[in-house]
Protein backbone atom coordinates (compact mmCIF):
# COMPACT_ATOMS: atom_id res chain seq x y z
CA UNK A 1 0.00 0.00 0.00
CA UNK A 2 2.76 2.54 1.02
CA UNK A 3 4.95 1.45 -2.34
CA UNK A 4 1.61 2.49 -4.19
CA UNK A 5 1.35 5.51 -2.75
CA UNK A 6 4.97 6.37 -3.22
CA UNK A 7 4.63 5.61 -6.88
CA UNK A 8 1.65 8.14 -7.36
CA UNK A 9 3.20 10.80 -5.25
CA UNK A 10 6.22 10.10 -8.26
CA UNK A 11 4.09 10.79 -10.64
CA UNK A 12 2.72 14.17 -9.21
CA UNK A 13 5.97 14.89 -8.86
CA UNK A 14 6.90 14.44 -12.30
CA UNK A 15 3.72 16.60 -13.27
CA UNK A 16 4.79 19.57 -10.71
CA UNK A 17 8.21 19.48 -12.83
CA UNK A 18 6.97 20.30 -15.57
CA UNK A 19 4.60 22.69 -14.01
CA UNK A 20 4.78 26.52 -14.42
CA UNK A 21 8.66 27.15 -15.71
CA UNK A 22 11.25 29.03 -13.77
CA UNK A 23 13.03 31.95 -15.48
CA UNK A 24 14.89 31.12 -18.88
CA UNK A 25 17.87 33.03 -17.79
CA UNK A 26 17.88 31.45 -14.43
CA UNK A 27 17.08 28.00 -15.82
CA UNK A 28 19.75 28.27 -18.15
CA UNK A 29 22.55 28.72 -15.37
CA UNK A 30 21.24 25.62 -13.29
CA UNK A 31 21.39 23.63 -15.92
CA UNK A 32 24.86 24.51 -16.97
CA UNK A 33 25.86 23.81 -13.22
CA UNK A 34 24.16 20.54 -12.74
CA UNK A 35 26.14 18.97 -16.04
CA UNK A 36 29.51 20.31 -14.29
CA UNK A 37 28.11 18.67 -10.57
CA UNK A 38 26.86 15.90 -12.31
CA UNK A 39 28.11 14.87 -15.30
CA UNK A 40 31.94 16.60 -15.70
CA UNK A 41 32.26 15.72 -12.11
CA UNK A 42 32.01 12.36 -12.53
CA UNK A 43 34.44 12.37 -15.42
CA UNK A 44 37.21 10.49 -13.49
CA UNK A 45 35.87 8.16 -11.26
CA UNK A 46 33.75 7.40 -14.52
CA UNK A 47 37.08 7.30 -16.24
CA UNK A 48 38.84 5.11 -14.39
CA UNK A 49 36.20 2.10 -13.45
CA UNK A 50 35.78 1.72 -17.19
CA UNK A 51 39.45 1.55 -18.23
CA UNK A 52 40.08 -1.20 -15.23
CA UNK A 53 36.98 -3.21 -15.69
CA UNK A 54 37.12 -3.54 -19.26
CA UNK A 55 40.80 -4.52 -18.91
CA UNK A 56 39.60 -6.87 -16.46
CA UNK A 57 37.19 -8.60 -18.33
CA UNK A 58 39.55 -9.31 -21.13
CA UNK A 59 42.01 -10.45 -18.81
CA UNK A 60 39.75 -12.89 -17.46
CA UNK A 61 38.64 -14.03 -21.04
CA UNK A 62 42.28 -14.29 -21.75
CA UNK A 63 42.97 -16.37 -18.70
CA UNK A 64 40.13 -18.89 -19.01
CA UNK A 65 40.52 -19.46 -22.69
CA UNK A 66 41.90 -22.63 -22.69
CA UNK A 67 40.81 -24.32 -25.78
CA UNK A 68 42.62 -24.02 -28.62
CA UNK A 69 39.85 -24.64 -30.59
CA UNK A 70 37.82 -21.50 -29.36
CA UNK A 71 39.41 -18.53 -31.19
CA UNK A 72 41.35 -15.80 -29.65
CA UNK A 73 39.46 -13.13 -30.81
CA UNK A 74 36.74 -13.81 -28.73
CA UNK A 75 38.24 -12.21 -26.60
CA UNK A 76 38.08 -8.74 -27.82
CA UNK A 77 34.69 -10.36 -28.89
CA UNK A 78 33.48 -10.67 -25.43
CA UNK A 79 35.36 -7.57 -23.92
CA UNK A 80 33.31 -5.66 -26.18
CA UNK A 81 29.78 -7.08 -25.97
CA UNK A 82 29.59 -7.09 -22.33
CA UNK A 83 31.23 -3.21 -22.16
CA UNK A 84 28.41 -1.71 -24.41
CA UNK A 85 26.02 -4.17 -23.83
CA UNK A 86 25.76 -4.01 -19.63
CA UNK A 87 28.83 -2.69 -17.99
CA UNK A 88 28.84 0.73 -19.52
CA UNK A 89 25.41 1.53 -19.15
CA UNK A 90 24.21 -0.82 -16.16
CA UNK A 91 26.88 -1.29 -14.07
CA UNK A 92 28.02 2.69 -14.43
CA UNK A 93 24.55 3.80 -13.68
CA UNK A 94 24.64 1.90 -10.03
CA UNK A 95 27.86 3.47 -9.87
CA UNK A 96 25.86 6.64 -10.40
CA UNK A 97 23.05 6.14 -8.29
CA UNK A 98 25.63 5.72 -5.37
CA UNK A 99 27.69 8.86 -6.38
CA UNK A 100 25.42 11.05 -8.30
CA UNK A 101 22.21 9.98 -6.41
CA UNK A 102 23.22 10.41 -2.80
CA UNK A 103 23.98 14.02 -4.00
CA UNK A 104 21.17 14.63 -5.35
CA UNK A 105 19.13 13.17 -2.36
CA UNK A 106 20.76 15.11 0.40
CA UNK A 107 20.97 18.52 -1.35
CA UNK A 108 17.82 18.71 -2.45
CA UNK A 109 16.84 16.50 1.33
CA UNK A 110 19.28 19.32 2.94
CA UNK A 111 17.42 22.35 1.57
CA UNK A 112 14.18 21.04 2.14
CA UNK A 113 15.16 20.59 6.22
CA UNK A 114 16.24 23.90 6.33
CA UNK A 115 13.31 25.38 4.91
CA UNK A 116 15.31 26.42 1.91
CA UNK A 117 12.30 24.92 -0.27
CA UNK A 118 9.33 26.64 1.21
CA UNK A 119 11.86 29.93 0.96
CA UNK A 120 11.75 28.88 -2.80
CA UNK A 121 7.82 28.43 -2.90
CA UNK A 122 6.72 31.25 -0.56
CA UNK A 123 8.57 33.81 -3.28
CA UNK A 124 6.18 31.97 -5.58
CA UNK A 125 8.43 29.36 -7.80
CA UNK A 126 7.80 26.31 -8.17
CA UNK A 127 10.22 24.74 -6.50
CA UNK A 128 10.11 21.08 -7.90
CA UNK A 129 10.69 22.92 -11.49
CA UNK A 130 13.16 24.72 -10.12
CA UNK A 131 15.23 21.87 -8.49
CA UNK A 132 14.75 18.90 -10.81
CA UNK A 133 14.07 20.20 -14.47
CA UNK A 134 17.53 20.88 -14.62
CA UNK A 135 18.85 17.73 -13.72
CA UNK A 136 16.66 16.09 -16.03
CA UNK A 137 17.63 18.17 -18.53
CA UNK A 138 21.61 17.69 -17.55
CA UNK A 139 21.02 14.21 -17.93
CA UNK A 140 20.30 14.49 -21.02
CA UNK A 141 23.78 14.72 -21.24
CA UNK A 142 24.57 11.14 -19.73
CA UNK A 143 24.39 9.21 -22.55
CA UNK A 144 28.00 10.73 -23.60
CA UNK A 145 29.32 9.72 -20.54
CA UNK A 146 28.50 6.42 -21.07
CA UNK A 147 30.02 6.82 -24.72
CA UNK A 148 32.99 7.57 -23.26
CA UNK A 149 33.23 4.89 -20.76
CA UNK A 150 32.38 2.33 -23.52
CA UNK A 151 35.33 3.81 -25.71
CA UNK A 152 37.60 3.58 -22.62
CA UNK A 153 36.55 0.60 -21.69
CA UNK A 154 37.14 -1.10 -24.75
CA UNK A 155 40.96 0.81 -24.41
CA UNK A 156 41.08 -1.02 -21.06
CA UNK A 157 40.65 -3.94 -22.77
CA UNK A 158 42.95 -3.55 -25.67
CA UNK A 159 45.57 -2.43 -22.53
CA UNK A 160 44.94 -5.78 -21.32
CA UNK A 161 45.16 -8.41 -23.84
CA UNK A 162 47.34 -6.72 -26.81
CA UNK A 163 49.99 -5.00 -23.98
CA UNK A 164 49.60 -8.27 -21.86
CA UNK A 165 50.96 -10.22 -24.66
CA UNK A 166 47.77 -12.46 -24.64
CA UNK A 167 46.73 -12.05 -28.28
CA UNK A 168 47.78 -10.15 -31.29
CA UNK A 169 47.04 -6.46 -31.94
CA UNK A 170 45.34 -7.24 -35.47
CA UNK A 171 43.61 -10.13 -34.10
CA UNK A 172 42.39 -8.02 -31.48
CA UNK A 173 40.95 -5.60 -33.79
CA UNK A 174 39.34 -8.19 -35.92
CA UNK A 175 37.53 -9.82 -32.56
CA UNK A 176 36.71 -6.09 -32.33
CA UNK A 177 34.43 -5.90 -35.39
CA UNK A 178 33.03 -9.49 -35.54
CA UNK A 179 29.39 -10.17 -35.69
CA UNK A 180 29.25 -5.98 -34.75
CA UNK A 181 25.30 -5.39 -34.69
CA UNK A 182 24.16 -1.69 -34.93
CA UNK A 183 20.69 -2.73 -32.70
CA UNK A 184 23.10 -3.19 -30.02
CA UNK A 185 24.25 0.00 -29.87
CA UNK A 186 20.93 1.85 -30.00
CA UNK A 187 19.60 -1.11 -27.53
CA UNK A 188 22.54 0.20 -25.07
CA UNK A 189 21.71 3.67 -25.66
CA UNK A 190 17.83 3.53 -25.41
CA UNK A 191 18.39 1.85 -21.86
CA UNK A 192 21.29 4.67 -20.41
CA UNK A 193 18.72 7.14 -21.65
CA UNK A 194 16.20 5.38 -19.07
CA UNK A 195 18.52 5.30 -16.79
CA UNK A 196 19.52 8.78 -16.91
CA UNK A 197 15.85 9.64 -16.31
CA UNK A 198 15.81 7.40 -13.47
CA UNK A 199 18.83 9.31 -11.88
CA UNK A 200 17.46 12.64 -12.33
CA UNK A 201 14.38 11.86 -10.85
CA UNK A 202 14.41 9.12 -7.97
CA UNK A 203 16.65 10.86 -5.65
CA UNK A 204 14.94 13.90 -6.55
CA UNK A 205 12.21 12.27 -5.25
CA UNK A 206 13.66 11.24 -2.07
CA UNK A 207 15.07 13.99 -1.16
CA UNK A 208 12.35 16.35 -2.27
CA UNK A 209 9.59 14.45 0.27
CA UNK A 210 11.68 13.77 3.06
CA UNK A 211 10.33 14.70 6.78
CA UNK A 212 12.69 15.37 9.83
CA UNK A 213 15.79 16.79 10.56
CA UNK A 214 19.41 16.50 8.88
CA UNK A 215 19.96 13.09 10.70
CA UNK A 216 17.21 11.58 8.16
CA UNK A 217 18.59 13.56 5.07
CA UNK A 218 21.75 10.58 5.38
CA UNK A 219 19.17 7.95 6.08
CA UNK A 220 17.06 9.38 2.69
CA UNK A 221 20.35 9.11 1.11
CA UNK A 222 20.87 5.22 1.79
CA UNK A 223 17.17 4.69 0.88
CA UNK A 224 17.26 6.29 -2.01
CA UNK A 225 20.42 4.47 -3.29
CA UNK A 226 18.70 1.43 -2.64
CA UNK A 227 15.69 2.65 -4.42
CA UNK A 228 17.53 3.92 -7.74
CA UNK A 229 19.75 0.67 -7.86
CA UNK A 230 16.87 -1.04 -7.49
CA UNK A 231 14.54 0.72 -10.38
CA UNK A 232 17.24 0.71 -12.74
CA UNK A 233 18.07 -3.24 -12.45
CA UNK A 234 14.76 -4.01 -12.72
CA UNK A 235 14.09 -1.71 -15.92
CA UNK A 236 17.61 -3.22 -17.41
CA UNK A 237 15.86 -6.66 -17.05
CA UNK A 238 12.12 -5.59 -18.56
CA UNK A 239 14.10 -3.88 -21.27
CA UNK A 240 16.39 -6.48 -22.05
CA UNK A 241 13.20 -8.98 -22.63
CA UNK A 242 11.15 -6.25 -24.83
CA UNK A 243 14.38 -5.57 -27.01
CA UNK A 244 16.43 -8.52 -27.23
CA UNK A 245 15.01 -11.56 -27.08
CA UNK B 1 -3.82 45.14 6.75
CA UNK B 2 -4.52 41.15 7.19
CA UNK B 3 -7.66 40.09 8.07
CA UNK B 4 -8.31 36.02 9.13
CA UNK B 5 -11.84 35.02 9.80
CA UNK B 6 -13.06 31.97 11.29
CA UNK B 7 -9.84 30.39 10.32
CA UNK B 8 -9.87 26.63 11.04
CA UNK B 9 -7.01 24.42 10.14
CA UNK B 10 -7.06 20.27 10.73
CA UNK B 11 -4.02 17.94 10.17
CA UNK B 12 -6.13 14.60 10.10
CA UNK B 13 -7.85 14.14 13.14
CA UNK B 14 -6.04 17.03 14.71
CA UNK B 15 -7.93 19.89 14.85
CA UNK B 16 -4.84 22.77 15.13
CA UNK B 17 -6.54 26.04 14.28
CA UNK B 18 -10.20 26.81 15.97
CA UNK B 19 -11.41 29.49 14.67
CA UNK B 20 -9.06 31.93 14.47
CA UNK B 21 -9.80 35.67 14.25
CA UNK B 22 -7.79 38.36 13.87
CA UNK B 23 -6.62 41.95 12.60
CA UNK B 24 -3.34 42.86 11.48
CA UNK B 25 -2.64 46.36 11.47
CA UNK B 26 -0.67 47.86 8.34
CA UNK B 27 2.64 49.91 9.20
CA UNK B 28 2.74 47.34 12.81
CA UNK B 29 4.64 44.94 14.39
CA UNK B 30 1.58 42.45 15.44
CA UNK B 31 3.11 39.80 17.52
CA UNK B 32 1.18 36.26 17.60
CA UNK B 33 2.66 34.42 20.75
CA UNK B 34 1.58 31.76 22.56
CA UNK B 35 3.02 28.07 23.79
CA UNK B 36 5.08 25.58 21.99
CA UNK B 37 2.52 23.42 19.73
CA UNK B 38 -0.40 26.56 19.80
CA UNK B 39 -0.15 26.22 16.23
CA UNK B 40 1.50 29.78 15.45
CA UNK B 41 3.40 28.51 12.71
CA UNK B 42 0.30 26.72 11.35
CA UNK B 43 -1.37 30.17 11.64
CA UNK B 44 1.56 31.98 9.45
CA UNK B 45 1.56 29.20 7.08
CA UNK B 46 -1.98 29.13 6.08
CA UNK B 47 -1.36 33.22 6.05
CA UNK B 48 1.78 32.41 3.53
CA UNK B 49 -0.87 30.25 1.14
CA UNK B 50 1.40 27.18 2.33
CA UNK B 51 -1.83 25.40 4.08
CA UNK B 52 -5.06 25.87 2.62
CA UNK B 53 -7.75 26.33 5.68
CA UNK B 54 -10.75 24.06 5.76
CA UNK B 55 -12.38 26.83 6.75
CA UNK B 56 -12.63 30.36 6.97
CA UNK B 57 -11.02 33.57 5.21
CA UNK B 58 -8.32 35.27 4.74
CA UNK B 59 -8.23 38.83 3.50
CA UNK B 60 -4.93 40.78 2.35
CA UNK B 61 -6.20 44.81 2.30
CA UNK B 62 -9.92 43.32 1.09
CA UNK B 63 -8.98 40.93 -1.16
CA UNK B 64 -9.86 37.54 -0.32
CA UNK B 65 -6.81 34.69 -0.73
CA UNK B 66 -9.60 32.14 -1.70
CA UNK B 67 -11.08 34.30 -4.22
CA UNK B 68 -8.18 34.63 -6.12
CA UNK B 69 -6.82 33.19 -9.31
CA UNK B 70 -3.88 31.16 -9.74
CA UNK B 71 -2.16 34.14 -11.51
CA UNK B 72 -3.16 36.62 -8.91
CA UNK B 73 -2.43 34.22 -6.12
CA UNK B 74 1.56 34.52 -7.34
CA UNK B 75 1.23 38.06 -7.73
CA UNK B 76 0.22 38.70 -4.12
CA UNK B 77 2.99 35.89 -3.18
CA UNK B 78 5.48 38.46 -4.64
CA UNK B 79 4.36 41.33 -2.15
CA UNK B 80 5.39 38.80 0.63
CA UNK B 81 8.61 38.37 2.65
CA UNK B 82 9.27 35.46 4.65
CA UNK B 83 11.56 35.21 7.40
CA UNK B 84 12.34 31.77 8.11
CA UNK B 85 12.97 30.48 12.30
CA UNK B 86 16.72 29.18 10.52
CA UNK B 87 17.43 32.13 8.09
CA UNK B 88 16.34 29.07 5.02
CA UNK B 89 19.21 31.13 3.07
CA UNK B 90 20.14 28.92 0.24
CA UNK B 91 23.51 27.73 0.94
CA UNK B 92 25.28 27.57 -2.59
CA UNK B 93 24.70 30.89 -3.05
CA UNK B 94 26.76 34.40 -1.97
CA UNK B 95 25.20 36.63 0.54
CA UNK B 96 25.03 38.74 -2.37
CA UNK B 97 23.37 36.12 -4.57
CA UNK B 98 20.91 35.57 -1.90
CA UNK B 99 19.13 38.68 -1.61
CA UNK B 100 19.42 39.57 -5.54
CA UNK B 101 17.55 36.05 -5.98
CA UNK B 102 13.53 37.10 -5.70
CA UNK B 103 14.98 40.00 -7.62
CA UNK B 104 16.48 37.95 -10.44
CA UNK B 105 13.48 35.59 -10.38
CA UNK B 106 10.54 38.49 -10.74
CA UNK B 107 11.69 41.25 -12.12
CA UNK B 108 13.15 42.27 -15.84
CA UNK B 109 15.72 45.00 -14.70
CA UNK B 110 19.28 45.10 -15.90
CA UNK B 111 22.54 43.68 -13.28
CA UNK B 112 23.30 46.54 -12.86
CA UNK B 113 19.94 48.25 -11.12
CA UNK B 114 19.94 44.58 -8.99
CA UNK B 115 23.29 45.08 -8.02
CA UNK B 116 22.63 48.53 -6.84
CA UNK B 117 19.29 47.96 -5.18
CA UNK B 118 20.91 44.81 -3.13
CA UNK B 119 23.97 47.11 -1.99
CA UNK B 120 20.99 49.44 -0.95
CA UNK B 121 19.39 46.68 1.08
CA UNK B 122 22.52 45.22 2.66
CA UNK B 123 23.48 48.86 3.77
CA UNK B 124 19.98 48.80 5.45
CA UNK B 125 20.86 45.77 7.46
CA UNK B 126 24.62 46.89 7.72
CA UNK B 127 26.21 44.02 5.83
CA UNK B 128 27.84 45.68 3.32
CA UNK B 129 31.25 43.98 3.49
CA UNK B 130 29.65 40.23 3.49
CA UNK B 131 28.56 40.23 0.26
CA UNK B 132 30.57 38.08 -0.98
CA UNK B 133 30.64 35.37 1.96
CA UNK B 134 28.74 32.46 1.71
CA UNK B 135 25.85 31.62 4.50
CA UNK B 136 27.97 28.81 6.35
CA UNK B 137 31.00 31.74 6.90
CA UNK B 138 28.67 34.49 8.98
CA UNK B 139 27.31 34.17 12.09
CA UNK B 140 23.87 33.12 13.22
CA UNK B 141 23.27 37.03 13.79
CA UNK B 142 24.02 38.19 10.43
CA UNK B 143 22.64 35.01 8.52
CA UNK B 144 18.90 36.64 9.87
CA UNK B 145 19.81 39.71 8.30
CA UNK B 146 20.65 38.86 5.23
CA UNK B 147 17.82 37.13 5.42
CA UNK B 148 15.90 40.20 6.24
CA UNK B 149 17.53 42.02 3.59
CA UNK B 150 16.50 39.09 1.47
CA UNK B 151 12.68 39.31 2.58
CA UNK B 152 12.31 43.11 2.25
CA UNK B 153 14.57 43.23 -1.16
CA UNK B 154 11.49 43.50 -3.58
CA UNK B 155 9.51 45.94 -1.45
CA UNK B 156 6.91 43.65 0.18
CA UNK B 157 3.25 44.81 1.68
CA UNK B 158 3.60 41.96 4.37
CA UNK B 159 6.43 40.86 6.26
CA UNK B 160 6.26 37.37 8.08
CA UNK B 161 8.64 36.68 10.54
CA UNK B 162 8.77 33.03 12.38
CA UNK B 163 11.04 33.48 15.89
CA UNK B 164 13.18 35.86 14.05
CA UNK B 165 15.86 35.62 17.15
CA UNK B 166 15.47 32.52 18.60
CA UNK B 167 19.12 31.16 19.08
CA UNK B 168 20.38 34.95 19.48
CA UNK B 169 22.13 36.61 22.44
CA UNK B 170 19.82 39.04 24.08
CA UNK B 171 21.92 42.27 22.39
CA UNK B 172 21.94 40.65 18.84
CA UNK B 173 17.76 39.52 19.16
CA UNK B 174 17.01 43.21 19.90
CA UNK B 175 18.97 45.29 17.25
CA UNK B 176 16.95 42.30 14.77
CA UNK B 177 13.71 43.11 16.45
CA UNK B 178 14.28 46.89 16.07
CA UNK B 179 15.70 46.01 12.67
CA UNK B 180 12.36 44.86 11.55
CA UNK B 181 10.14 47.62 13.69
CA UNK B 182 11.77 50.04 12.00
CA UNK B 183 11.78 48.92 8.27
CA UNK B 184 7.96 47.75 8.76
CA UNK B 185 7.23 52.02 9.64
CA UNK B 186 9.89 52.98 7.16
CA UNK B 187 8.23 50.59 4.06
CA UNK B 188 4.77 50.54 5.87
CA UNK B 189 4.65 46.83 5.95
CA UNK B 190 1.92 44.50 7.21
CA UNK B 191 4.43 42.70 9.90
CA UNK B 192 3.48 39.43 11.36
CA UNK B 193 6.26 38.62 13.82
CA UNK B 194 5.97 34.89 15.98
CA UNK B 195 7.58 35.20 19.20
CA UNK B 196 8.67 33.39 21.93
CA UNK B 197 10.72 36.43 23.16
CA UNK B 198 9.47 38.85 26.03
CA UNK B 199 11.66 41.28 25.30
CA UNK B 200 10.45 41.38 21.83
CA UNK B 201 7.06 41.85 23.08
CA UNK B 202 8.38 44.59 25.24
CA UNK B 203 9.98 46.22 22.71
CA UNK B 204 7.74 45.53 19.54
CA UNK B 205 4.65 44.58 21.04
CA UNK B 206 2.07 47.09 18.73
CA UNK B 207 -0.44 44.46 18.45
CA UNK B 208 -0.67 41.26 20.14
CA UNK B 209 -2.22 37.48 19.56
CA UNK B 210 -2.76 35.33 22.20
CA UNK B 211 -2.96 31.85 20.74
CA UNK B 212 -3.76 29.02 23.39
CA UNK B 213 -4.75 25.74 21.95
CA UNK B 214 -5.44 26.88 18.52
CA UNK B 215 -7.80 29.53 19.73
CA UNK B 216 -7.04 33.53 20.06
CA UNK B 217 -7.01 33.62 23.71
CA UNK B 218 -6.14 37.09 24.24
CA UNK B 219 -5.53 40.54 21.87
CA UNK B 220 -4.23 43.57 22.71
CA UNK B 221 -0.70 45.70 22.51
CA UNK B 222 2.46 45.74 25.36
CA UNK B 223 0.92 47.98 27.19
CA UNK B 224 -1.78 46.05 27.87
CA UNK B 225 -0.32 42.72 28.46
CA UNK B 226 1.23 43.99 31.26
CA UNK B 227 -1.62 45.17 33.38
CA UNK B 228 -4.21 42.32 32.44
CA UNK B 229 -5.53 40.03 35.03
CA UNK B 230 -6.25 37.30 32.43
CA UNK B 231 -4.70 34.17 33.75
CA UNK B 232 -3.89 32.36 30.87
CA UNK B 233 -1.97 35.52 29.84
CA UNK B 234 -0.62 35.91 33.25
CA UNK B 235 0.69 32.23 33.55
CA UNK B 236 2.84 32.51 29.80
CA UNK B 237 3.65 35.85 30.20
CA UNK B 238 4.70 35.46 34.11
CA UNK B 239 6.13 32.12 33.64
CA UNK B 240 9.83 33.45 34.15
CA UNK B 241 11.27 34.52 37.26
CA UNK B 242 12.32 37.97 35.84
CA UNK B 243 9.05 38.51 34.83
CA UNK B 244 7.29 37.60 37.73
CA UNK B 245 9.85 39.97 40.07
CA UNK B 246 8.97 42.61 37.40
CA UNK B 247 5.29 42.69 37.71
CA UNK B 248 5.94 42.32 41.72
CA UNK B 249 7.95 45.52 41.12
CA UNK B 250 5.30 46.81 39.15
CA UNK B 251 2.42 46.24 41.74
CA UNK B 252 4.27 47.66 44.58
CA UNK B 253 4.50 50.67 42.61
CA UNK B 254 8.11 50.41 42.17
N1 LIG C 1 2.58 19.77 8.29
C1 LIG C 1 2.00 19.32 9.40
N2 LIG C 1 1.39 18.12 9.41
C2 LIG C 1 0.81 17.65 10.53
N3 LIG C 1 0.77 18.31 11.70
C3 LIG C 1 1.35 19.50 11.77
C4 LIG C 1 2.01 20.08 10.62
N4 LIG C 1 2.49 21.28 10.98
C5 LIG C 1 2.18 21.44 12.27
N5 LIG C 1 1.48 20.40 12.75
C6 LIG C 1 0.98 20.25 14.11
O1 LIG C 1 0.32 21.43 14.47
C7 LIG C 1 0.55 21.73 15.85
C8 LIG C 1 0.97 23.17 15.97
O2 LIG C 1 2.23 23.33 15.36
P1 LIG C 1 2.93 24.72 15.15
O3 LIG C 1 4.17 24.45 14.38
O4 LIG C 1 1.98 25.70 14.61
O5 LIG C 1 3.31 25.10 16.64
P2 LIG C 1 3.98 26.46 17.11
O6 LIG C 1 2.96 27.17 17.89
O7 LIG C 1 4.58 27.15 15.97
O8 LIG C 1 5.09 25.87 18.08
P3 LIG C 1 6.60 26.36 18.24
O9 LIG C 1 6.55 27.52 19.13
O10 LIG C 1 7.26 25.19 18.90
O11 LIG C 1 7.16 26.66 16.89
C9 LIG C 1 1.59 20.74 16.33
O12 LIG C 1 0.93 19.79 17.14
C10 LIG C 1 2.11 20.10 15.09
O13 LIG C 1 2.39 18.75 15.33
MG1 LIG D 1 6.61 27.46 15.21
Amino acid sequence: MRYLQSIGEYFLMLKGVFGRMTKRTVLKELIFKEIDEIIIGSLGIVAFLSFFIGGVVALQTALNLNNPLIPRTLIAFAARQSIILEFSPTFISIIMAGKVGSFITSSIGSMRVTEQIDALEVMGINALNYLVFPKIIAMLTYPFLIAISMFLGVMGAYSAAVMGGFVPADVFMQGLQEEFDAYHLFYAFFKTFLFAMILATVPSYHGFYMKGGSLEVGKASTTSFVWTSVVIIVTNYVVTQLLLS
Amino acid sequence: MIEVKNLHKSFGDEHILKGIDFVFDTGKTNLVIGQSGSGKSVLMKCMLGLFTPEKGTIEYDGKAYSDLTDEQKRDLRQEMGMLFQGGALFDSMTVEQNVMFPLRMFTKKKKGELKKRVDEVLERVNLVDSGKKFPAEISGGMQKRVAIARAIVNRPKYLFCDEPNSGLDPHTATVIDNLIHELTVEYDITTVVITHDMNSLLEIGENIAFLKDGVLAWKGDKSQIFKTEDETVTDFVYSSDLFKKVREAQQQGL
